[in-house]
């Protein structure tokens, strides 16, 4: 099991191996589809991006509200694939980790492999134990989005798996091959 | 006789059970999911299914979603035609119950107003409404939360007789497989056959309620459901799509009489997290 402190530089990420347990530690920004599409809008208009990606890890969660005293509420991951088209572009712009569920396109892959960052899984579904995880949470961009707004969460242990490396070895292909007609 | 019902009481009963739906696993699933640990072979799937156990008891022990993904609600409603409803709308009271669970609940608010402006409507509304009238004086009120996870991997058919059970066969484990990772697996299967194109999807999303594991009471159909589930946890997508040997905890399949040219199939995915809740008033 490794523990990881955020902001992740390219060396660290690249020494990351599929499979490999992670407790990650920081500050992790959340993101989905409509913040994406945001995000690299303004790229397209080159407008500034509301927060700076170098080194940054994006989680992919749509939150529930927090009850009163919870700094947040359920917070599972949900399906990465949806942010397949944006994410090249992200990780072009210094994006080092993402934590989600799901698959993703050779295109989202390639650009891991060359510009050096991770593709992180959580158990999607289980919202009310990753959400322990998160000690504060705030949003930072695109609060007319709702659960669907950038929120800024510092996290402590927040454990991952990772399921893509900068080899582009992929876990659910290994996995599947490996208990194929079990 | 009529027996009247206070459209009020529809209200509240929809607030109790979206919120009820979302934080407590039904016992079926739980126990479902149980006994694919003690199945699973390989080591990460069997810890991640105790996780997933450990995650809804969370859940339900400190009153939280057992999932972010509080989803589209999903409101069946099974009318006794000898019920009179007074005091308003039926609908709108559904959708005031809607919105009161999901903000008295915390309930993440996930429904857009329009599939290209989507713009949040903020409180979950409007349901998806399903209504039959049925023999009696009674009002059965069934609240699903569907997470779009799941949902998106769904898919539906319209196939020839001729392709027959293998076709349907092939068409369902396609399906599945091609998922793969995204729906959460292990995943419950609903498949609806027959009737026309609506008719199919309907009955799939219904197949989702049937108790976990429940065979078809049709011989045929059972068999049916039992081949098709052997095939699924053949892929070896497994638990989360880590590898495995439990990627369905059940394949369910509800039909339908059908037009003597068609064979409509539609493959409705759930996730683990199978909530639903019931009432009847």
């Amino acid at each position: 099991m490794r523990r990881l402190r955020t902001p992740l530089s390219e060396e660290v990420v690249r020494e990351l191996e599929m499979g490999e347990q992670v407790l990650l530690s920081g500050v992790i920004y959340t993101a989905r589809d409509a913040a994406h599409k945001r995000m690299v809008e303004a790229m397209d208009k080159g407008e500034a991006l509301p927060i700076d990606l170098e080194g940054q890890v994006i989680y992919y969660v749509g939150p529930c509200p927090p009850k009163p005293g919870q700094p947040i509420g359920s917070a599972g991951p949900t399906t990465s694939g949806r942010m397949d088209s944006y994410t090249p572009r992200v990780i072009e712009k210094g994006l080092r980790g993402m934590i989600g569920k799901g698959l993703r396109s050779p295109e989202v892959i390639e650009a891991m492999k060359k510009y050096g960052a991770v593709y992180f899984l959580a158990i999607g579904g289980a919202g009310a134990l990753l959400a322990k995880r998160v000690k504060a949470a705030e949003v930072v961009a695109y609060p007319d989005l709702g659960p669907e707004a950038i929120y800024r969460l510092e996290v402590e242990d927040f454990p991952v798996t990772v399921g893509v490396d900068t080899r582009g070895r992929d876990i659910y292909e290994e996995g599947k091959r490996k208990y194929r007609k079990c | 006789m009529m027996r009247e019902i206070d459209v009020a009481e529809v209200r509240d009963a929809v607030e109790g059970l979206c919120i009820s739906a979302c934080y407590d696993l039904p016992q079926d699933v739980m126990e479902a999911l149980k006994k694919a640990a003690e199945k699973e072979i390989s080591d990460v799937g069997r810890d991640t299914i105790n996780l997933i156990i450990e995650n809804a008891e969370t859940a339900a022990r400190e009153r939280m979603p057992i999932c972010q993904d509080t989803g589209v609600t999903i409101v069946f409603l099974e009318l006794g035609q000898d019920v009179r409803l007074v005091g308003g709308d039926l609908y709108e009271a559904v959708n005031e119950g809607v919105r009161r669970g999901y903000t008295n609940g915390y309930l993440r608010k996930s429904v857009v107003d329009d599939p290209f402006l989507r713009r949040n409507t903020k409180d979950n509304t409007p349901a998806v409404i399903y209504t039959d009238i049925v023999p009696g004086d009674k009002l059965r009120i069934i609240v699903v939360p569907k997470g779009t996870g799941s949902e998106n991997m769904s898919a539906l058919k319209m196939m020839t007789p001729a392709q027959g059970m293998e076709g349907v066969k092939k068409f369902v484990v396609e399906t599945v497989d091609k998922a793969g990772s995204n729906p959460c697996p292990p995943i419950i299967v609903g498949v609806g056959i027959g009737g026309m194109m609506d008719k199919a999807a309907q009955i799939a999303k219904k197949a989702l309620l049937r108790p976990v594991g429940q065979p078809n009471p049709l011989p045929h159909i059972a068999k049916l459901e039992s081949e098709i589930l052997e095939e699924i946890n053949k892929t070896g997508i497994g638990p989360q799509g880590l590898g495995g040997c439990v990627t369905a905890l059940a394949v369910h399949i509800e039909t339908y009489p059908t037009h003597i040219g068609a064979l409509p199939v539609a493959v409705n995915i759930q996730c683990h997290a199978a909530r639903h809740a019931e009432k009847t008033l």
